[in-house]
């Protein structure tokens, strides 16, 4: 009886390695809109905008691009229109905390709660399904994109499950969001756009003394933003889901802003704990209502509030102090 | 002379919204809004199939944010608007306030117990209708694994769980039953990417139906099963119409009936304060079987399911709820 005991020992293995990638799998899709959101918020509070709004982002940009996308029954359309009307807002946001320095937690807010009501009163007004939009067919969505031989290496022991679940069959925004973090990292480390961009945020009188404008590079970090955020809502609508819903951003905006903090405002730490978070989430999927030894069943409300105390533990604990750039959150003054 | 023309004007307007405010009855839909293609869509047929009937104007109103449940309902009744239907159970604080003050106007309020004398509460079973939908997902499952996804959690939504869980394990005693629920705060409600990951990871687990209780979430739970070639069943409005195939079937809940006998009874005069429990014997939960799923339905499972409805109506089969006691033991 030896043998098939052994054989039950390796399927289970088998088993729970294939669980374990499958449950990475669902990590990158949660922090998709997360990295997204959290290397735009990067690129403004690297140049001293604080941005509240990427929430407010993010949902007019799923609102726009599942709109648009429904009517022209093109994904591709509805991308660009969703990063129109992020880089909209986010001129908004500029106009009013860059040119006319407001306050840009004020101003953030206004953003949130205007996009917030504005979507759904237009959802109605258009469609008339209560602020939804119509679903999306498959041919107005992003289809996942299947790496060629996931059969014939899908078997493979190992390899094989990492290749044909973990890295094939995701949609282009999937690769899209992890190619643009090595991206923001050489913008921001290896080019004079971002040397200066840094600065900016750090001490702009000096950047303003060598006879750089100060407003003009904040204005193209809050392009940056809106491209960015953009992405992110375009993704939620019609990458993962298929239509937008009311409000379906769900606070992704604050934790991509708390995943910047956490990530001390640098691109690669950023974007792990996009990562963390992501995989916490689905880790929690999976552990809802399963008994374990001696606690027994773990409340669901203890498990959905996990990602936020490992990320208070981890902050206070190991990762140490996060600082934020110096100039961050304060309008400039030219000196008269 | 014109002076007299137009007071006369005004008087006669005046006197005609006066009786057409009279009688005239109000929907107030829940925080989903009007057309959420479930819960709240239903009230809304409701209503509209009284006002095609019986030709009467209705007013509606659909809430934004929590403080405008009280104000609706308190401007709708100061308006005159008489019976005032609030559909869910979120409105139970502001019935109870604006019935108090005004305790001429009649009320209704659903999936909550109000107790007043100018309330009507009506209230579901929806375990006996998530019975039958979990009795066919286990009929339908071919790995033996199904999955429920609910909305906040909150004891109504664990009554849908309990009922389904009993379902499937009538008809398969060793089937594994994967429950989440999606958040405990009303943003619970409107996160389809949360509910599709949800989805997903009990299909990963094995699972190949999944039951959604959970609002605008549900949409991304359908969504997902439809990407994934699996199984899911609607809740509270006939969602089979969203992906034809994919739906296994609809739990609806007779929100629409319920809506449409409130305005009936407030126009005809025949209006009864108290609780109105609705189950299975009285058509108020169900299952949906129509175009949309009638390839994933065999005779078979047809027969069965109907046969376990007779039996849960004559008493035969007790269908456990959990928020008689909390648990959910049966």
């Amino acid at each position: 009886m030896g043998s098939p005991n052994g054989n039950g020992v390796v399927m289970d293995l088998e088993g729970a390695f294939l669980l374990f990638v499958l449950v990475l799998d669902s990590t990158a899709r949660v922090a998709v809109p997360l990295i997204f959101c959290a290397l735009a918020g990067l690129f403004a509070e690297r140049s001293g905008v604080i941005d509240i709004g990427l929430e407010g982002k993010m949902l007019a940009a799923a609102f726009a691009a599942a709109a648009t996308a429904a009517v022209t029954q093109s994904s591709w359309i509805g991308l660009g229109a969703g990063v129109v009307v992020s880089i909209a807002f986010a001129m908004l946001h500029g106009f009013a905390c860059i040119t006319h320095r407001g306050s840009q937690v004020v101003s953030g807010l206004a953003i949130n709660i205007l996009v917030s009501g504005l979507t759904v009163t237009l959802g109605i007004a258009w469609f008339h399904e209560g602020g939804q939009t119509p679903l999306l067919v498959d041919d107005a969505r992003f289809p996942p994109i299947e790496w060629p031989g996931t059969n014939v290496v899908g078997g493979v022991p190992i390899i094989g499950p990492i290749y044909k679940e973990l890295l094939s069959g995701h949609n282009v925004l999937v690769y899209l969001a992890f190619f643009v973090v090595p991206l923001s990292w050489w913008i921001l480390y290896r080019t004079r756009f971002g040397l200066r961009l840094r600065a900016v945020g750090e001490n702009p009188t000096a950047v303003d003394t060598a006879g750089i404008s100060v407003q003009w590079l904040r204005y193209r970090a809050m392009l940056l933003c809106g491209v960015l955020c953009g992405l992110a809502g375009t993704y939620l609508s019609t990458a993962h889901g298929a239509s937008f819903i009311r409000d379906m951003t769900a606070g992704k905006g604050y934790i991509a802003l708390a995943a910047m903090i956490f990530g001390k405002w640098r691109p690669l730490p950023a974007m792990l704990a996009c990562l963390l978070f992501g995989f916490l989430d689905s880790v929690a999927a999976r552990l809802q209502g399963v008994e374990l030894p001696v606690v027994g069943q773990i409340p669901v409300q203890f498990i959905q509030a996990l990602p936020y105390v490992v990320t208070v533990i981890l902050l206070a604990g190991f990762i140490g102090r996060a600082v934020a750039p110096k100039a961050s959150g304060i309008p400039y003054v030219k000196e008269r | 002379m014109k002076k007299t023309f137009l007071v006369a004007f005004l008087s006669c307007w005046i006197s005609s919204v006066v009786i057409a405010a009279d009688s005239e009855p109000a929907v107030v839909y829940d925080m989903g809004g009007k057309f959420d293609k479930s819960f709240n869509e239903a009230a809304y047929m409701g209503a509209e199939r009284f006002h095609k009937e019986s030709g009467m104007q209705y007013r509606d109103f659909e809430p934004t944010n929590e403080a405008q449940r009280t104000q609706s309902m308190r401007r709708l009744a100061g308006r005159g608007a008489n019976p005032i239907v609030a559909v869910g159970f979120g409105y139970a604080a502001a019935v109870e306030e604006v019935a108090k003050e005004y305790p001429d106007t009649k009320f209704a309020i659903i999936d909550m117990v109000v107790d007043l004398p100018n309330v009507q509460s009506i209230v579901f079973k929806e375990h006996e209708g998530s019975f039958l939908v979990g009795a066919l997902a286990a009929m339908a499952s071919k790995t033996g694994k199904v999955g429920f996804v609910g909305g906040m959690d909150i004891p109504l939504i664990r009554r849908f769980a309990c009922g389904y869980e009993q379902g499937v394990k009538h008809i398969n005693a060793d089937a594994e039953i994967f429950q989440n629920m999606t958040g405990s705060t009303p943003a619970a409600w409107n996160d389809p990417g949360k509910g599709a990951e949800l989805a997903k990871s009990q299909f990963d687990r094995g699972a190949d139906v999944v039951y959604a209780a959970a609002g605008g979430t549900g949409i991304g739970v359908y969504q997902a099963a439809k990407d994934d070639g699996k199984l899911a069943i609607g809740v509270d409005s006939n969602q089979n119409h969203i992906h034809p195939g994919t739906m296994l079937t609809s739990m609806v809940k007779g929100v629409d009936v319920a809506v449409y006998n409130a305005f009936k009874a407030g126009a005809e005069g025949k209006w009864v304060s108290g609780v109105q429990v609705l189950g299975l014997a009285e058509d108020g939960v169900g299952w949906a079987l129509d175009e949309h799923n009638s390839s994933l339905v065999s005779d078979d499972m047809k027969a069965k399911i109907e046969s376990l409805r007779e039996q849960i109506i004559a008493g035969s089969i007790t269908v456990h709820d959990y928020m008689a006691d909390s648990t959910c033991t049966y």
